[in-house]
């Protein structure tokens, strides 16, 4: 559905998307993933016909952004970050005013404005003005004028930022309710976001694409090695914590053991395993054979949190690594 | 066309959705109203005057009347297009709503087109505040009609032109104020190049002098259609909107 090939985007003097390439296929959810002003907007924007791409190419249902955008546009629904809303006017002549200008026909649009006022549970502000509602309306109305007009693709950006939890969780209902019908680029820096929403995540960072895979296997791949969270309980003050640290780093195939806390008199570790390796039935062996009280094991999967920070710090430290060997080069050649 | 009288609508009902419109239509008024109070007055002292004199010769009503009153409208209209201007394109980059216009299936004709004609509206039911006092003198007096229209047909199509210009100045800023200013100043440059060329007569004096919008006013108050003059705000027009249309290209290519 989308395919963007090489995508680059230059401003004057920065690059804002570098040479990215992903596909999309229809009616997934893909969660379009980094920090602020890695790019995400910008790449959205060049989906949208908003923004012309630098060079590289972008596709969106069969159409390229630059030689076909009135065909692009047509098939595209786009909130972006900012809802594009005029507050002078009231909601449901704002959704009229959008559902002409997409080129709905005119017998058609009552009936395709009451659905979406139906959908994003606008009903009850359809005669107010704009600009008195909240914000968390503003989102809503931005969302159903995305959709008004039934596009093949979704573009959201950062669709849950500023709201309560309550209307993120709405907008998350929403989402899943549109997907299928409807292919759903989102953009955020939340990961949480991402982990309940999409199904695929692209990740970038600093213009660049650092991942891009479905959410399970995306953990799965970093997750190197195993983490367990181990909680032995002493009686009477034994054992030690050091004695039981010596002992879980005894066990064959773990690779570090560390100390997170001792309380209640419960004494906890997180031990990781080295790639490839199940550890938990020997942690439990070698705990209760020591004849010490094991109150709690568990496997401590990754987030995605840990994924994110771990991919763009590895592409930040590469950077720096470069950058200083670029000056530790022109100090030798100085 | 469709989109271009969608947006037109959509233009002139935020216009009238704010004080706006309202407020130039009542200024306006008001300036025009205390115009034609002053005029109407002297008139009626001087062919009173003339009167009593003994000479026989009352002043034609177009002449004292409708042809100054007029010209000072277009004087006027100078300072409110600014203010109708200003916000067209700039408002919307500022609140991001231009996004909405740009990935809509719309040209960007259209909305040029769209937007200008929204301006040009408002512009009418401004100057449509004049004919309540323009009516009076039909009402009470004999004027002539014809020049009255032509003169009307100038105004126009002056105002056409001046507000092509600030909708050209509208979509290089994000920044109302400064929209409107520039545009102001523009259009003060525009009536005073008249003023600093009025009595020269080298070949740059008369190109600067052609290039006033003013000047090209003076024929259609007079009642006389000039097609120099009509071609003049024609092709100004044409030429500020292409500016426009350029300029709103470019904003996808410098963001």
């Amino acid at each position: 559905m989308i395919k963007v090939e090489g995508l680059t985007k230059r401003y004057a003097r920065t690059v804002a998307v570098d040479n990215i390439s992903f596909e999309v296929e229809k009616g997934q959810i893909v969660g379009f993933l980094g920090p602020n002003g890695a790019g995400k907007t910008t790449t959205m924007r060049v989906l949208t016909c908003f923004l012309p791409p630098s060079s590289g190419t972008a596709n969106v249902a069969g159409f390229d952004v630059l030689e076909n955008p009135m065909e692009v546009k047509k098939r595209i629904g786009y909130l972006p970050e900012t809802p594009p809303l005029y507050p002078e006017m009231e909601v449901d002549e704002y959704l009229h005013f959008v559902g002409k200008l997409k080129g709905i026909p005119s017998g058609e649009i009552r009936r395709r404005v009451d659905e979406v006022t139906g959908r994003c549970a606008i009903g009850d502000v359809r005669k107010k003005l704009i600009g008195k509602l909240s914000k968390g309306y503003r989102q809503r109305v931005g969302l159903a004028q995305a959709i008004i007009h039934n596009p093949d693709v979704l573009i959201l950006d950062e669709p849950t930022s500023g709201l309560d939890p309550k209307q993120i969780i709405e907008i998350r209902e929403m989402l899943k309710s549109l997907a299928g019908e409807h292919t759903i680029i989102l953009s955020t820096h939340i990961l949480s976001e991402v982990e309940h929403s999409c199904e695929r995540v692209i990740i970038i960072s600093q213009g660049k694409l650092v991942a891009i895979d479905s959410v399970t296997n995306l953990t799965n791949r970093l997750r190197g090695s195993e983490a367990v969270a181990v909680e032995v309980e002493p009686a009477d003050g034994h054992p030690s914590p050091v004695e039981v640290q010596q002992r879980l780093e005894q066990v064959s195939g773990v690779s570090r053991v560390v100390m997170k806390d001792s309380k209640n008199g419960r004494i906890n570790f997180e031990v990781e395993s080295l790639q490839g390796r199940s550890v938990r039935a020997d942690l439990a062996r070698s705990v209760v054979q020591s004849g010490w009280n094991l109150s709690e094991l568990r496997a401590v999967g990754l987030s995605l949190e840990d994924i994110f920070l771990q991919l763009t710090a590895a592409e930040q430290k590469e950077e720096t690594k470069q950058k200083e060997e670029v000056k530790v080069e022109e100090g030798v050649k100085q | 066309m469709k989109n271009v009288l969608l947006i037109c609508r959509k233009e002139l009902n935020s216009y009238f959705a704010s004080p706006i419109a309202y407020l130039l239509m009542a200024f306006f008024g008001l300036i025009f109203g205390f115009g034609f109070y002053t005029a109407t007055r002297d008139m009626v002292r001087f062919s009173f005057m003339a009167q009593m004199q003994g000479q026989m010769q009352p002043q034609n009503v177009n002449d004292a009347i409708i042809k100054p009153l007029l010209g000072f409208a277009s004087t006027v209209a100078l300072f409110l297009i600014p203010m109708i201007t200003m916000r067209t394109f700039a408002e919307e980059k500022r609140t991001g709503t231009i996004e909405l216009l740009m990935t809509s299936p719309v040209r960007d004709i259209d909305i040029i087109l769209g937007k200008w004609l929204g301006a040009m509206l408002l512009y009418l039911c401004v100057l449509a505040m004049s004919m309540i006092n323009i009516a009076m003198l039909f009402a009470w007096g004999k004027p002539d009609l014809k020049p009255v229209l032509v003169a009307y047909l100038g105004l126009i199509l002056q105002g056409g032109c001046l507000l092509a210009i600030g909708t050209f100045i509208s979509t290089t800023t994000r920044n109302q104020i400064v929209a409107g200013g520039v545009t102001f100043f523009v259009c003060l440059l525009l009536w005073l190049l008249s003023w600093f060329t009025a009595f020269d007569s080298s070949a740059t004096g008369s190109v600067v002098n052609y290039l006033s919008i003013v000047t090209h006013f003076e024929n259609f108050s007079k009642g006389v259609i000039d097609s120099k003059d009509a071609v003049f705000y024609l092709s100004m027009i044409f030429f500020c909107l292409f500016l426009t249309h350029r300029a709103f290209e470019s904003l996808r290519w410098r963001a």
